[in-house]
């Protein structure tokens, strides 16, 4: 059984313009221990389906429907208490922003404590020593001292090792990592990432990683996930993906990131542009929600939404011309 | 030689913190110590690091957003350093910048028309009133933007339809030099490409140089022709594309570059990963500014300065390494 199966999500928000879909009908499922890549651009839907895994939309405006199967029981069934002993516990997240996800006024070391005493139910003294622990384990250099600084005086990488410590310190089954690195440089960029998959082989965690950058996927991924227009148009094993997306969308994506080394080959072609832009998701879309911005669309698309199909092993994709089948590369 | 378009010459721009009593500054940001580097015409010149490496200093030091502390900066012949308001009007017309943020870099209450007439009423270049409207429903058509536009503000556009707003602007001034500081890295990867695709043709277009300012490696190569890596405010390595790329010499660059994520999940390669963080630039280390988190140093790195010095043809290295006899 999945760790975690996710089921029609749908969450709409209710705006003075019209219903905005942010989300609709999106389906998926994490195994345990496993990554699960959520790719897409601003306004797809990403951070919301991690949102809305949390139980973190304000309802009203916004309105969650759909199942969320966390170890086979429903997270939106929950009454809020019970939910509230999932979140931090069970399901952990960490956000892009570790300069306003932490508390600015708490020492480092307070704010790692209070996930442990309210969860774990240690004492303060225990859950100090733990701690240090996590400091520790995601390499923060003298934890002692850290854990008793302010979060302005770590910087942007050790916060958000901060970030991390706190987001393992109950042993969470899944992790949720919004956009982890996305403020950081290059350099501590690579330091997180292999943090990351060090714990992740040490803990044993699943993860759902949400980010824009196709790098990142290809680097920490096992599956990945296309979001469009609150919609998921593929799904594929991490290599499968990369070697033969089938969705126009996907494609475009990928032709669009020049890749390093690129002027190596004496040949620099032109990126590959997606027209257009992204449909206005206050408006029923009626038919394929990329079908605006398609090469190949016809009226068919225009028409009718294509449902997710097999297109390969394990690879799904929502496309009416997608190529099924092996792809000569 | 011609005579490049910029030349910088040993730019250093020190920025006073900690206003103590009685105004006196007790110490300084060494945001840019020591850079020099040129820029031809019809050139991209990409100034690539880390945040807080002092590239975006540069730029706005060659745009003379705030006066230098000390070194030259020369365009066409003429320094612009220190020029007195009167010329350093008519210079300004000449070097235009595109800003990261499309959303705060244009002013909402304008429209779009009067966003692009400013500068060219400004530096006096329409003859007439119809003159001026053929020119400001030109720079639409050159940054691929529908004429009706002109009449909306900028909240009704998307990001990457700012950034063509953003980059008209800076193109109504007829500049031979612009300064993307950036431009791009705010965009959605299928708008980035719409962007970066549009300064290569404007670039071809209207032969104009480019200072890239980037610290995205991808883009950087896809679209330079020199780069110039900075490190805490000194270039360290500075070459031709295909060389930074294919060989780079500095410690920094190796690093900076394996530290790239591919989007190629087979990708074998063995990145080499910088412990620690950037040191402050209020207190920059001594002798070699990447000493404390090279995985090469060695004592003389500690305590002498490496200057920058040709290593091959066109490429320019500052590391007592790379001084070292091969073999």
């Amino acid at each position: 059984m999945a760790l975690l199966e996710v089921e029609n999500l749908q969450t709409h928000f209710r705006t003075p313009s019209g219903i905005n879909r942010a989300v609709d009908g999106v389906s998926f499922h994490v195994n345990e221990g496993e990554t699960l890549a959520i790719v897409g651009e601003s306004g797809c839907g990403k951070s919301v389906t991690s949102m809305s895994l949390m139980r973190l939309i304000p309802e009203p405006p916004g309105r969650i429907a759909g199942a969320i199967r966390f170890a086979g029981k429903d997270l939106l069934q929950m009454s809020d208490r019970e939910m509230r002993a999932i979140r931090g516990n069970d399901i952990s997240m960490i956000f892009q922003e570790p300069m306003t996800s932490l508390n600015p006024v708490l020492t480092v070391g307070r704010q790692i404590r209070e996930t442990l005493m309210i969860h774990q139910g240690l004492d303060k003294q225990a859950a100090e020593a733990h701690a240090v622990e996590m400091l520790t384990l995601v390499g923060i250099p003298e934890p002692k001292r850290r854990v008793r600084e302010y979060p302005h005086q770590l910087s942007g990488g050790m916060r958000q090792r901060v970030m991390i410590a706190i987001a393992l310190a109950c042993n969470p089954k899944l992790l949720i990592a919004d956009e982890p690195t996305t403020a950081l440089d290059v350099t501590i960029q690579a330091q997180i990432l292999k943090l990351m998959l060090d714990l992740k082989r040490r803990v044993g965690a699943a993860i759902i990683l949400i980010t824009h950058d196709l790098g990142v996927v290809a680097e920490i991924a096992e599956r990945v996930m296309v979001m469009y227009a609150g919609r998921k148009v593929e799904e594929a094993p991490v290599a499968e993906l990369f070697r033969s997306p089938r969705h126009p969308y996907t494609q475009g994506l990928l032709g669009a990131v020049p890749k390093l080394g690129s002027s190596l080959s004496g040949t620099t072609t032109r990126l590959a542009e997606i027209p257009g832009q992204v449909p206005d998701l206050r408006k029923p879309i009626t038919g394929c929600v990329f079908a605006g911005r398609c090469a190949l669309a016809t009226d068919l698309c225009r028409q009718y939404a294509p449902g997710l199909e097999e297109k390969g092993p394990r690879h799904i994709a929502a496309c009416h011309y997608a190529a099924k089948g092996a792809v000569a590369a | 030689m011609s005579v490049p378009l910029l030349q910088v010459n040993d730019l250093k721009k020190h920025f006073p913190v900690n206003k103590g009593l009685f105004g006196r500054n007790s110490e300084f940001v060494y945001a840019v110590d020591g850079v020099s580097f040129e820029i031809a015409r019809g050139e991209t010149l990409s100034l690539v690091g880390e945040s807080g490496c002092g590239k975006s200093t540069v730029g706005r030091a060659i745009l003379r957003l705030f006066d230098v502390t000390s070194g030259q900066v020369i365009l066409d012949g003429q320094r612009i350093d220190d020029a007195l308001p009167s010329t350093m009007r008519q210079m300004r017309r000449r070097v235009q910048v595109v800003f990261q943020d499309p959303f705060s870099s244009l002013n909402p209450r304008m429209r779009v028309r009067d966003i692009l007439a400013e500068p060219i009423r400004n530096f006096g270049l329409a003859k007439s009133a119809t003159d001026l409207e053929t020119r400001v429903t030109a720079l639409m058509d050159t940054v691929r933007l529908p004429r009706e536009a002109l009449n909306r503000r900028p909240h009704e556009f998307s990001g990457g339809q700012r950034q063509r707003i953003g980059i008209a602007r800076a193109l109504a001034a007829e500049p031979e030099l612009i300064v993307c500081d950036e431009a791009v890295s705010a965009l959605d990867v299928s708008v980035k490409a719409q962007i970066v695709n549009l300064l290569q043709d404007l670039q071809r277009e209207f032969g104009l140089a480019l200072l890239f300012i980037s610290h995205d490696l991808a883009i950087v190569e896809h679209m330079t022709h020199r780069v110039a890596v900075m490190y805490l405010g000194k270039i360290v390595e500075v070459a031709p594309r295909r060389q930074i790329f294919a060989a780079p010499r500095h410690p920094y660059t190796k690093a900076l570059l394996s530290a790239v994520p591919l989007p190629d999940p087979g990708a074998k390669r063995s990145p080499i990963i910088l412990g620690g963080d950037v040191p402050s630039p209020i207190n920059p280390p001594k002798g070699c500014r990447f000493h404390t988190r090279c995985p090469y140093v060695f004592d003389r790195c500690r305590t002498e300065e490496p200057q920058l010095r040709s290593a091959e043809g066109e490429q320019w290295v500052a590391c007592h390494l790379d001084a070292l006899p091969t073999g």
